[in-house]
């Protein structure tokens, strides 16, 4: 990450704070989708395990909301010609997914607070775990959901074909959060969970490496 | 200031699906000074601008950019390049300042205020330095690409249709200015307006590269 790409990182931020083209529908989206939750269960108990798997539901449908628009807003304006002219496709991609980063760890901080706040049996009884989890999973989430966002921005049906596109591509990632996020709910230790870990980790680490040898291709025709 | 800087095309070939756009085009522009790119609408003056700018692909055939002999790697070529057209479009959301700050840390050049100041001078929008870009007309956004084409002294500059949405006063300011650039860079213009071709001292023809 070099000082063009944080450049490039805080001209989106600004271009944020002044346009909200991505918080509001994020912020929006993450209260419908917990109080939709909410009023299905109505009294009814669910078991821990379960408030796990919907804790990454919310987190999945959020991101599908919020995060193609760093792609999309350039190509919907016509900006993207501009960035072509200003800078290289690597420094594009880093700024972009920094920016990504950023806002996936707010996002998911803050449903993670309300998910705990509204669902009692959400208990983390192996909070290191929970943390790395969070961690690597939320990396993975940003990676992945910026290359996908870069490849639909040139399509024309874009809202549909990003959770379509993003379906397969985030599968691997999201299952083994939510295996991950179980174990921490029951207390698995790490030494026992570092099989889950290292897939996680190994899917970052080619979702990373994938990205920035496609982004070339993607952003020049 | 010398510039060796040259932009050479060699079997330079387009085509969308099936419709040939333009075929084994060759040169090679090599001195500072001005070039036009002219022929009819839909001759693929925009497309090759494009090419030659690292926007798009060729279908077939090379653009080989150098600066004193070296050979530019396709990274690098944004600093190297200035570029106007009427389908660019800068940030709305900011000012005339905010935006050229903006392009200047993202390419990782000096904010040179002193030369934005005399380029929004020149350009006549020094006083309307501070106001958002989406307040402005569509002439005073074409002359907000100059300054963002010239802000960081390219050594290349690509003018597409420059003097479009443009009055009188405007295509002035444009003329001096390119003249100005092409002392010290190559110039290339893709435009049917006479008064435009009129700066060139070398013109391509793209009728002639249809077969």
């Amino acid at each position: 990450m070099n000082s063009k790409a944080f450049a490039l990182f805080k001209k989106d931020f600004s271009s944020e704070v002044r346009t909200r083209y991505a918080i509001n529908a994020l912020v929006m989206f993450i209260i419908i989708a917990i109080s939709v939750i909410l009023f299905s269960v109505g009294d009814e108990r669910i078991t821990p395990g379960l408030t796990g798997g919907l804790l990454w539901v919310v987190i999945f449908f959020s991101a599908m909301s919020g995060l193609s628009r760093a792609f999309v807003s350039e190509e919907e304006r016509g900006t993207a010609l501009t960035l072509q002219l200003i800078a290289s496709p690597a420094t594009v991609f880093s700024g972009k997914v920094l920016f990504n980063i950023i806002l996936v760890f707010l996002m998911n901080i803050i449903i993670t607070l309300l998910y705990s706040a509204f669902f009692d049996e959400f208990i983390i009884r192996n909070f290191l775990l929970f943390l790395i989890t969070f961690l690597l999973g939320n990396i993975g989430l940003a990676v992945s959901s910026t290359i996908i966002a870069a490849i639909i921005a040139k399509a024309g049906a874009k809202g549909t074909l990003y959770p379509v596109l993003s379906f397969p591509i985030l599968l691997p990632l999201i299952l083994t959060s939510v295996k991950l996020t179980l174990y921490s709910i029951d207390g698995t230790t790490i030494e026992e969970s570092i099989f889950e870990l290292a897939i996680v980790a190994s899917y970052d680490g080619l979702m990373i490496s994938a990205s920035y040898m496609l982004f070339d291709f993607i952003w020049k025709d | 200031m010398s510039n060796n800087y040259s932009v050479e095309a060699i079997g330079l070939n387009k085509s969308f699906g099936r419709r040939l756009i333009f075929n084994n085009i060759n040169f090679k522009i090599q001195h500072n000074g001005i070039t036009g790119i002219t022929g009819p609408n839909g001759s693929g003056k925009s497309t090759l601008v494009k090419i030659i700018g690292g926007i798009i692909s060729s279908s077939g055939g090379k653009v080989i950019h150098s600066s004193n002999g070296t050979e530019i790697i396709p990274e690098k070529l944004h600093n190297f390049i200035g570029f106007v057209s009427p389908y660019l479009v800068l940030y709305d959301e900011f000012s005339s300042y905010e935006n050229l700050y903006h392009f200047a840390k993202i390419r990782d050049v000096e904010f040179n205020k002193e030369k934005i100041d005399y380029l929004l001078n020149k350009f006549l929008l020094y006083n309307r330095r501070n106001d958002l870009v989406k307040t402005y007309s569509s002439g005073m956004k074409q002359r907000l690409k100059f300054i963002f084409a010239v802000m960081h002294s390219p050594q290349l500059l690509i003018l597409d249709e420059p003097t479009s949405n443009l009055d009188d006063e405007g295509k002035a300011s444009v003329y001096q200015i390119v003249e100005e650039e092409s002392k010290n860079a190559v110039v290339i213009i893709a435009s049917n307006e006479r008064s435009d071709l009129a700066l060139c001292s070398s013109l391509i023809e793209l009728e002639h590269y249809k077969s």
